[in-house]
């Protein structure tokens, strides 16, 4: 089955690396097929950013998401943007922080996740992309949690992967109570 | 820090500017000059990491003009030589690319289209240097262009660019997107010795009988590098088989540049790569390249499971344009449809070829390649 996941938010929030995570995680650690493609302006901080991500067990095609599955957005333009064309029962995750502003939608799970508040209280924001991927997990039973947690040792920065390990725990943790609240 | 001069092998999740990139060092690639540009800069940025590794050379230069002036002067000093850039920088790189095929220099230039004109569109795709890559120089010559729709296909053909260049002695062009560029995908890279590698040929006659552009039966002289002890003259201006100038002789013009089109036309069998599926009985024909390549076999898919008898060729190599295969499939279709990132580029040799099989054109600019909806409505509209 073909899976389209779209992270958006804007330049300088990880939105891009969050996408070659999940895509890394599903192909080289989940033994699936999987493509990120993106899309940024000529700004490399500020300017709005997408991430994209297919997953599947055959071989992909289309790189691109034409309909997600599942969208991550992390700001009120990105919401603003891509909120109203998703799948219907899509899943939606969103920083609520990010977002003061939220319109009606229909068909849709909505979790709030605020994801850049429990980063800055691990003490670096610079990490909201991860808790968020934590979340992502919980949620949606995408991918596999080990998968993705070897994805993101993988990916980032030497020095950092304590914090970055303890962000997606936060996240999942968080996503696993949304659930069963 | 430590260094690692080992090629990469196995599977690795990477970006197709990085493919080509690591395509490059397998090749043998060890001179990289050029001048970083969006969405060809991470091939920079990742060979001046690498180059130094395997003690090549990789050096920024002032311009693009410059670049391609210095990939011809490694080469001819003996390295495989590359740049890589995007259309701005490939537009000011056309006069030194003359040089190179006309000085029957092997390298490489990587084009990543984005949109165009000018400075465009710097982070999105396009396929609108096709026809640029063909007749981008002045003079009349063919050249080699190969396109890639996958960052496997970003590492292999730039291996592949390197060999054909070494052996026609030409410049080959690798003309990828921005997508291909910059998306992420497997990518598994063979062992060294599972991987083709070819080296230019060398003289086999002593230095006093060399003659740098006396050709072989395969219309492709022999190759000494500067400073090999070799005597060697080379100029752009029309010369003979011993490299000095000719500038009045109509018959030395009419043989150098006949045999320099001759070199690629007469090998194009050996040269032009396709991929067809399900073309045999096909009423329709998906005649697509690059990014593009992946909506239209996505469609035809979509197509066959309709019913409709939808068939597709990628060209691999858009130069030399895979004549024979457009116009066998078009021969048996009753219509082809060709979609492309540009106003009409590659479709015009399609036409040339299709004879009286109705060509069906659907242009797309901007972000996003055709999706395969897309392309599965224009099949359906041409049955």
């Amino acid at each position: 089955m073909r899976v389209e996941i779209r992270f958006a938010g804007f330049g300088g929030q990880g939105i891009i690396k969050s996408g070659i995570i999940t895509a890394a995680a599903a192909c080289l650690y989940a033994q699936k097929n999987a493509v990120q493609t993106q899309s940024y302006g000529p700004e490399s901080r500020g300017g709005a950013c997408k991430s994209e991500v297919v997953i599947s067990e055959e071989e992909i095609d289309f790189p691109k998401v034409d309909i997600p599955d599942v969208l991550v957005v992390m700001s009120q333009h990105a919401y603003n943007e891509y909120a109203g064309n998703m799948k219907e029962n899509g899943t939606l995750l969103l920083d609520p922080d990010m977002i003061p502003v939220e319109m009606e939608l229909k068909n849709v799970k909505i979790f709030k996740v605020p994801a850049t508040k429990i980063a800055e209280d691990l003490g670096r924001k610079i990490v909201a992309n991860i808790v968020m991927l934590g979340a992502f997990v919980a949620l949606t039973g995408v991918l596999d949690k080990d998968a993705l947690k070897e994805a993101i040792l993988a990916n980032v920065p030497k020095g950092t992967e304590e914090l970055n390990v303890k962000a997606f725990e936060k996240g999942y943790e968080y996503g696993k109570n949304l659930l069963s609240a | 820090m430590s260094i690692k001069r080992s090629l990469l092998t196995g599977a690795h999740f990477l970006n197709g500017d990085v493919a080509c990139a690591e395509g490059a060092i397998a090749a043998g690639c060890r001179f990289f000059a050029g001048y970083p540009i969006t969405p060809a800069t991470e091939i920079a940025e990742h060979l001046s990491e690498r180059m130094p590794e395997f003690g090549g050379i990789y050096i920024q230069m002032e311009d693009e003009i410059a670049s391609m002036a210095a990939v011809i002067g490694a080469s001819y000093a003996g390295l495989k030589s590359m740049t890589a850039t995007s259309g701005p920088g490939f537009s000011l790189m056309q006069e030194n690319i003359g040089l190179a095929v006309m000085t029957e220099t092997p390298c490489v230039v990587v084009d990543i289209m984005r949109g165009g004109p000018s400075t465009g569109q710097p982070t999105l795709p396009g396929q609108q240097d096709v026809m640029q890559a063909k007749w981008g120089s002045h003079g009349d010559y063919e050249i080699i262009a190969l396109a890639p729709c996958s960052v496997q296909e970003m590492f292999s053909l730039t291996v592949e660019a390197f060999n054909l260049s070494e052996t026609y002695r030409v410049p080959v062009l690798l003309l990828g997107d921005e997508i291909v560029a910059h998306m992420y995908e497997k990518v598994v890279i063979p062992p060294p010795d599972k991987l083709r590698i070819v080296n230019r040929k060398k003289p086999h006659v002593p230095s006093k009988d060399y003659q740098p552009f006396m050709p072989e039966e395969d219309f492709v002289p022999p190759m000494a590098s500067f400073g090999e002890g070799y005597r060697f003259h080379a100029t752009g201006l029309t010369h003979d088989e011993h490299g000095y100038p000719k500038t009045q002789s109509s018959e030395v013009q009419a043989r150098l540049v006949r045999r320099l089109c001759d070199k690629i036309r007469r090998n194009v069998d050996k040269i032009v790569r396709v991929e067809e599926i399900m073309t045999e009985d096909a009423d329709v024909v998906v005649v697509s390249y690059g990014i593009v390549a992946r909506s239209a076999l996505s469609a035809v898919r979509k197509a066959r499971a309709a019913g409709i008898k939808a068939g597709f060729l990628r060209p691999i190599t858009l130069w030399p344009f895979p004549e024979k295969q457009v116009a066998k499939a078009a021969a048996r279709a009753k219509v082809i449809v060709v979609p492309e990132m540009n106003c009409g580029q590659l479709v015009r040799e399609v036409e040339r070829v299709a004879k009286s099989t109705p060509v069906s054109f659907l242009s797309k600019l901007g972000e996003d390649p055709h999706t395969p909806t897309e392309i599965f409505e224009a099949i359906k509209r041409g049955i």
